[in-house]
């Protein structure tokens, strides 16, 4: 079962088109990493699936819902009702570089607020969500914490601990790791693991290649907008014969 | 005849009722710098916040033309850019002068609060205008994804925040306007400088405005340690 269909997407600030016709599609539990250098369009790219950017052509489906097409005469992107992209919306959760928790609310008020003022669960439901999750993610003794008491990795997991509250069906990652330090990029992993092999859809934004080669079911190179390589780790790791994706490996001196 | 000299040749007792009659008259005068005060913060603080949004508009007719901000953003250039005291004037006299409307001296209290509040609206707006431009992206971006209304977004997750960097701005501006308070002196309200200037002028006598000196300053010391609670109490998060 398909869980997101990207079909022909394009997208330009100004004159700068950062997505040229971009294609591919996510299976229902599925780990999908996006690599590639800076600049090259990935960011947008996730950003344009949670609706943070808006494109300009091509076709989005998530969950079998359509959330934007380009049936016009004109081409252009045509975006459902706001009340439907609310909707589609709810299927997705994602988790930020910078976390960006709410710093004046609680560990166990940042999981809850959501589910009690979007979702409408009771303050007892939300709240036995949040310690289950918490628990999940090894922080069991932190509900009463502020954010800015935390470190890096332990902020980065209450932020997935409050995405996974919401029970998205496709959880993406924008780059979850590159604001941390390699100790604790290692217990981001950690969980990101756990989450495949429990078979949720995931999309990450990566730069971290081993993580990419050992857990992602698929891989997508890409460069200056467009996608290089989109296969299994296996065919973009060890079997590409594409100058450009060897030249980014090669810096990866793994 | 200053005041040292005069306590000078009275004798104690006499000094005593003096100042005590002089204290009871400022009496009135403290009570109507309270009112006049908290008054204007009463409206000015959530009326600046309306200000702060129009200012923020990006309602635009054409391109580049956006009515809502080119007026806030005259409004609170005049505001700030003309005299308070001669603001005051304009509220009180303008009826009379503009619509020839008969003006009572219990339009003074009104007159006062209307123009402290819309003088003060203009600087608060300000305020909280850097408050909220200074709140990241990432926070919109944050709620957006988790599904907040723009308004939930806006009260629950940007504006607490806000209040909290602002803290110290408002402090400034509410001690200011204590101060300020006295400007309405202009118009006769009989608030306590007012109060001071007159019983001062009848008994000759530096007291009042020492005793007026004092008020201010105490009244001032008072609201500096109630708006340090105030930010003590938002310190649990950085």
């Amino acid at each position: 079962m398909k869980m997101l269909e990207m079909k022909n997407i394009r997208k330009s600030f100004g004159d700068n088109e950062v997505l040229k016709n971009i294609s591919f599609d996510v299976e229902k539990g599925e780990v999908l990493a996006i690599i590639g250098p800076s600049g090259s369009g990935k960011s947008t790219l996730l950003r344009s699936i949670t609706q943070l950017e808006t494109i300009d052509s091509g076709e989005i489906i998530i969950c079998g819902d359509t959330l934007v097409s380009s049936t016009g005469y004109d081409g252009k992107a045509q975006y459902v009702s706001k009340k439907e992209r609310a909707a589609i919306s709810r299927h997705l959760g994602l988790v930020f570089q910078n976390f960006n928790l709410f710093p004046h609310f609680s560990v166990m008020r940042n999981i809850t607020e959501a589910q009690r003022k979007v979702l409408g669960r009771s303050k007892e439901a939300s709240e036995e969500i949040a310690r289950k999750l918490l628990k999940k993610m090894g922080l069991e003794n932190k509900e009463n914490a502020y954010p800015c008491e935390l470190s890096g990795g332990q902020q980065q997991r209450v932020s997935i601990a409050r995405a996974l509250a919401l029970s998205p069906e496709i959880l993406l990652f924008d780059e979850p790791t590159s604001a941390l330090d390699p100790e604790l990029t290692g217990e981001i992993l950690k969980v990101i693991r756990e989450l495949a092999e429990e078979k949720m859809t995931m999309i990450v934004v990566t730069h971290e290649m081993l993580f990419a080669e050992g857990v992602a079911d698929k891989v997508i190179f890409m460069d200056k907008g467009y996608i290089i390589e989109n296969g299994t780790p296996e065919e973009v790791f060890k079997n590409s014969e594409n100058e450009r994706t060897k030249a980014f490996l090669s810096n990866y001196n793994r | 005849m200053t005041a040292e000299s005069q306590i000078e040749v009275l004798p104690p007792w006499c000094i005593k009722m003096t100042l005590q009659n002089i204290l009871t008259q400022l009496g009135g005068g403290m009570l109507k710098t309270i009112i006049l005060f908290f008054s204007t913060l009463i409206i000015a603080l959530p009326l600046g916040l309306l200000v702060s949004f129009g200012r923020m508009s990006k309602l635009s007719i054409g391109k580049h033309f956006k009515p809502i901000k080119l007026i806030t953003q005259i409004y609170i250039s005049v505001m700030r850019g003309t005299p308070l005291m001669l603001q005051i004037m304009v509220v009180y006299f303008g009826p009379y002068y503009l619509f020839g409307i008969k003006i009572s001296s219990a339009y003074q209290i009104y007159a006062a609060i209307i123009a402290f509040s819309i003088n003060y609206a203009a600087y608060f707006a300000e305020i909280y205008r850097g408050g909220i431009e200074s709140i990241p992206q990432g926070q919109y971006e944050a709620a957006k994804i988790l599904g907040f209304s723009k308004s939930q977004t806006f009260f629950r997750i940007v504006f607490p925040q806000v209040m909290k960097r602002i803290l110290p701005s408002i402090t400034n501006e509410v001690i200011t306007l204590v101060k300020d308070t006295s400007l309405a002196f202009v118009i006769a309200y009989a608030e306590m400088f007012t109060m001071a200037k007159r019983i001062a002028a009848k008994e000759t006598s530096m007291i009042p405005f020492v005793a007026a000196g004092i008020f201010y300053y105490v009244f001032n010391l008072l609201v500096a340690i109630v708006m340090n609670r105030i930010e003590k109490k938002m310190a649990y998060y950085k």
